[in-house]
C-alpha cells in the first residue's frame, strides 16, 4: 500500500507552497466548503469557552456575545476550584499518561528493535501475536482485568491504570516502530557491531535515529490515554486515583444545573488537551496517518 | 554483510529474549490473559454462594433465552448497528469528501486540517456534556439558532426524544470523530503521484473528474480500512453515551448500545445486581461480533482489493 521506502513518518499532508491541482473556481467551492465545516467543528467548542467567563444571565440572554466587561466573571471557575479537587485529578492524568507513554515506548522499541535486527523462528508469529491487540480491544477484557488488578491489589491505585494503557499501546507501537526500524541501514549497525559495540549498544544508537517516529508513537498513544473513562471508572474510581476525565465527569453529573460552574469545568478540561494538540499536531498526524496505513 | 542469526554454533541469543521480554510479558499478561479468562468465566458461573463450575453455553443461553437478558441484548446490538451505519453514511463520506479538499493543496490547507482534527483530541466526556449543553432547551443555543432561519419547529429536546436520542448521539460521535478517517483518507491522497495530477490538468479534467477517475480508484483499500476501524471502534463504544445519558442510556434504553449494556451487565445498576459471569459473556458476544466483522472484512474485501491491485 505505501510505496516501497517512503518512511510512514514523512507523510505530513500537501505542503502549502505547492501548486493547487484543481482549477480556480473548484478552489473557491473548496475554501467555502472548508470554511464552512471548519466552523461546525470549533464553533461549539469556543461558545462553551466564551460563555464560562460571562455571568448566568448573559450565559442565557446572549450565548452568542463576547464576555464584555460588564458581563465577565469568575464565579464557575472559584466553584470550580473550590468544590473539585481538579489540580489531584490534573496530576493523576499526567502521572498516568507520562508513566503509560513511557512504558510503551521503552518496550514497544525494544520488542521493534528484535523484530526488525534478528532473525528467529519465532520472529513472523510474535509479531502476529503482538498485532491482535491492534484490532481486538482491550475493553472486552475488562472483567478479567477487574480479576487480575484485584488479585495484585492494584485496583484504586494509578499503577493499574498505567500497565493497562500500556498493555493497550503496545500493538500499534511496536507495528509503527518495527516498520521504522527497518528503514534503518544496515550497514551503520554493522560498523557498530565491527567497532566491537554489543546488541544493547546498539539498540541505543538507533534509538535517536528514530526519533520522529519515537514522537509519532508518543502522540498517537497519548490521546487515547488521557481521554479514557472506562478504565478509570472500573480499576480506579477512589477519590485519591481519580483522573481528570473521571472528575470531570463526576463534577457535571453534580452540578448540572450550575452553568457558570459547568462551562467552567469544561473549559479547564479543554484547554490544556488544545494546546497539547496544537504542539504536538505534526507528530500525531504523522503518527495516524503512517500507523494505520502501513 | 552477514545477518547475525546466520551465523552458525552461536550461543543462545539470550539478549533477543530480554529485548521481546518486557513488551510480550506486560501484554500477554494485561491484554491476552485477561480476555481468554474473560471467556472463561463466561462459560462458568456459581449457584447462590456456591462454589465455582464449569457451565458450558449455559450463560450465552440465559442471555439470548430468557427475556430478562436477551430482550436489552438485542436492543443493544439493534441499536448498535443503528450507531455503525450513521457513522458509515455520515462520518466517513463526509470525511473523505475533507481529505479531498485538503488534497486540492489550496492555501491554508495546514491550518484547515488543525481546526477539524480539533474535536477528535478532546475527551468525549467533555465533549458529550458540552453537546448535552448546547442541545438542551433550557440554555436556548439552538433556538437562537434556528428562529432566524425560521425553523422553530426544529427546536426540540433532540437527546431526550426516544426516537431521536440514538442519532443525534451517533451525530456527535460523527462530530467528534470525523477527523480520523479524514486523515486516513487524505495520508492516501498525498501518497497519488503528481504526474497524474498534470495529465488530468492538461486534459482540462475539473475536481469532479479527478476524484471519480484518479483519486478515488487509488483510495479503495483506504476506504476498506476506515470502515473496519470505524465498526470495531463504533462496537466498542461506551463513553460518549455513558457520560450523556448516565449507564441506563436512556430515555429507556433507545441509546443502549453494547458497550453500555456490558458496563450494566458487569456492575449492576438499580434492581439488576451486577452479575460478572454474565458480564463475561456480553463480553463474549461482543468480541464474536467484532471478530466475524473482521473476518468479514478479511475474507470479502481484503481478498477482493487485492486482486485488483495487482
Amino acid at each position: 500500500m505505501t510505496a516501497p521506502g517512503a518512511l510512514p513518518g514523512q507523510v505530513t499532508g500537501p505542503a502549502p507552497t505547492e501548486k493547487a491541482v484543481v482549477g480556480r473556481s473548484t478552489q473557491v467551492l473548496a475554501h467555502v466548503g472548508l470554511i464552512l465545516f471548519s466552523l461546525l467543528a470549533t464553533l461549539p467548542t469556543l461558545l462553551i469557552i466564551m460563555n464560562s467567563f460571562k455571568d448566568r444571565l448573559s450565559i442565557f440572554s446572549h450565548p452568542f456575545a463576547f464576555p464584555t466587561p460588564s458581563t465577565f466573571t469568575l464565579d464557575g471557575y472559584h466553584t470550580v476550584a473550590t468544590s473539585a479537587n481538579f489540580a489531584l485529578f490534573f496530576l493523576n492524568s499526567l502521572v498516568v499518561t507520562v508513566g503509560s507513554l513511557f512504558l510503551i515506548v521503552l518496550t514497544s522499541s525494544m520488542a521493534a528493535f528484535a523484530l526488525s535486527e534478528y532473525r528467529f523462528r519465532l520472529n513472523t508469529l510474535t509479531g502476529l501475536y503482538l498485532s491482535i491487540g491492534i484490532m481486538v480491544p482491550i475493553r472486552l477484557g475488562t472483567v478479567g482485568i477487574l480479576n487480575l488488578m484485584v488479585g495484585l491489589h492494584l485496583v484504586n491505585t494509578l499503577w493499574a491504570l498505567i500497565l493497562v494503557y500500556t498493555a493497550q499501546g503496545i500493538p500499534l507501537a511496536v507495528f509503527v516502530l518495527t516498520s521504522f526500524m527497518r528503514g534503518v541501514p544496515r550497514d551503520l549497525k554493522e560498523a557498530a557491531r565491527i567497532d566491537g559495540a554489543g546488541e544493547y549498544r546498539i539498540y541505543g544508537l538507533i534509538l535517536p535515529l528514530i526519533r520522529p517516529a519515537l514522537g509519532a508513537v508518543t502522540a498517537i498513544s497519548m490521546i487515547p490515554i488521557w481521554n479514557d473513562l472506562w478504565f478509570p471508572l472500573i480499576l480506579a474510581p477512589g477519590e485519591k486515583t481519580k483522573t481528570i476525565v473521571l472528575g470531570a465527569s463526576a463534577f457535571l453529573g453534580q452540578f448540572v444545573n450550575d452553568y457558570n460552574a459547568v462551562l467552567a469545568a469544561l473549559t479547564l478540561a479543554i484547554v490544556p488537551v488544545v494546546i497539547l494538540y496544537v504542539l504536538f499536531s505534526r507528530q500525531l498526524v504523522s503518527g495516524i496517518t503512517g500507523g494505520a496505513l502501513k | 554483510m552477514t545477518y547475525p542469526a546466520r551465523r552458525v554454533r552461536r550461543p543462545f541469543p539470550w539478549h533477543v529474549v530480554v529485548f521481546l521480554a518486557p513488551a510480550v510479558l506486560i501484554y500477554t499478561v494485561v491484554m491476552i490473559y485477561p480476555i481468554l479468562s474473560s471467556l472463561w468465566l463466561s462459560l462458568r458461573n456459581h449457584v447462590a454462594d456456591g462454589p465455582e463450575h464449569f457451565v458450558g453455553l449455559a450463560n450465552y443461553q440465559r442471555l439470548l433465552g430468557t427475556e430478562l437478558y436477551a430482550q436489552p441484548l438485542w436492543n443493544a446490538i439493534r441499536n448498535n448497528l443503528v450507531f455503525f451505519v450513521i457513522h458509515m453514511l455520515a462520518q466517513n463520506p463526509v470525511g473523505l469528501l475533507l481529505a479531498v479538499l485538503l488534497s486540492f493543496r489550496l492555501r491554508g490547507s495546514a491550518v484547515y486540517r488543525t481546526l477539524l482534527f480539533t474535536p477528535t483530541v478532546l475527551s468525549v466526556v467533555i465533549i458529550g456534556f458540552a453537546w448535552k449543553l448546547i442541545l438542551n432547551p433550557a440554555w436556548g443555543v439552538q433556538r437562537s439558532l434556528l428562529e432566524p432561519l425560521h425553523l422553530q419547529a426544529l427546536d426540540q429536546p433532540w437527546l431526550g426524544l426516544p426516537g431521536t436520542a440514538l442519532t443525534t448521539l451517533g451525530l456527535i460521535s460523527v462530530w467528534q470523530n470525523i477527523g480520523i478517517p479524514m486523515l486516513l483518507f487524505l495520508a492516501a491522497l498525498v501518497r497519488i503521484p503528481d504526474e497524474l495530477y498534470e495529465a488530468a490538468r492538461l486534459d482540462g479534467a475539473g475536481g469532479w473528474t479527478i476524484f471519480r477517475r484518479i483519486q478515488l480508484p487509488l483510495i479503495l483499500p483506504t476506504v476498506g480500512i476506515v470502515s473496519v476501524l470505524t465498526f470495531v471502534g463504533n462496537f466498542n463504544a461506551f463513553d460518549l453515551i455513558y457520560s450523556v445519558q448516565g449507564a441506563l442510556a436512556g430515555p429507556n434504553f433507545a441509546s443502549d448500545i453494547l458497550g453500555t449494556l456490558f458496563y450494566r451487565t458487569f456492575f449492576g445498576y438499580q434492581l439488576q445486581a451486577g452479575d460478572q459471569y454474565m458480564g463475561a459473556a456480553v463480553a463474549g458476544v461482543m468480541l464474536l461480533i467484532i471478530l466475524t466483522g473482521l473476518l468479514l472484512y478479511l475474507v470479502t474485501v481484503q481478498r477482493r482489493l487485492t486482486e485488483v491491485e495487482l
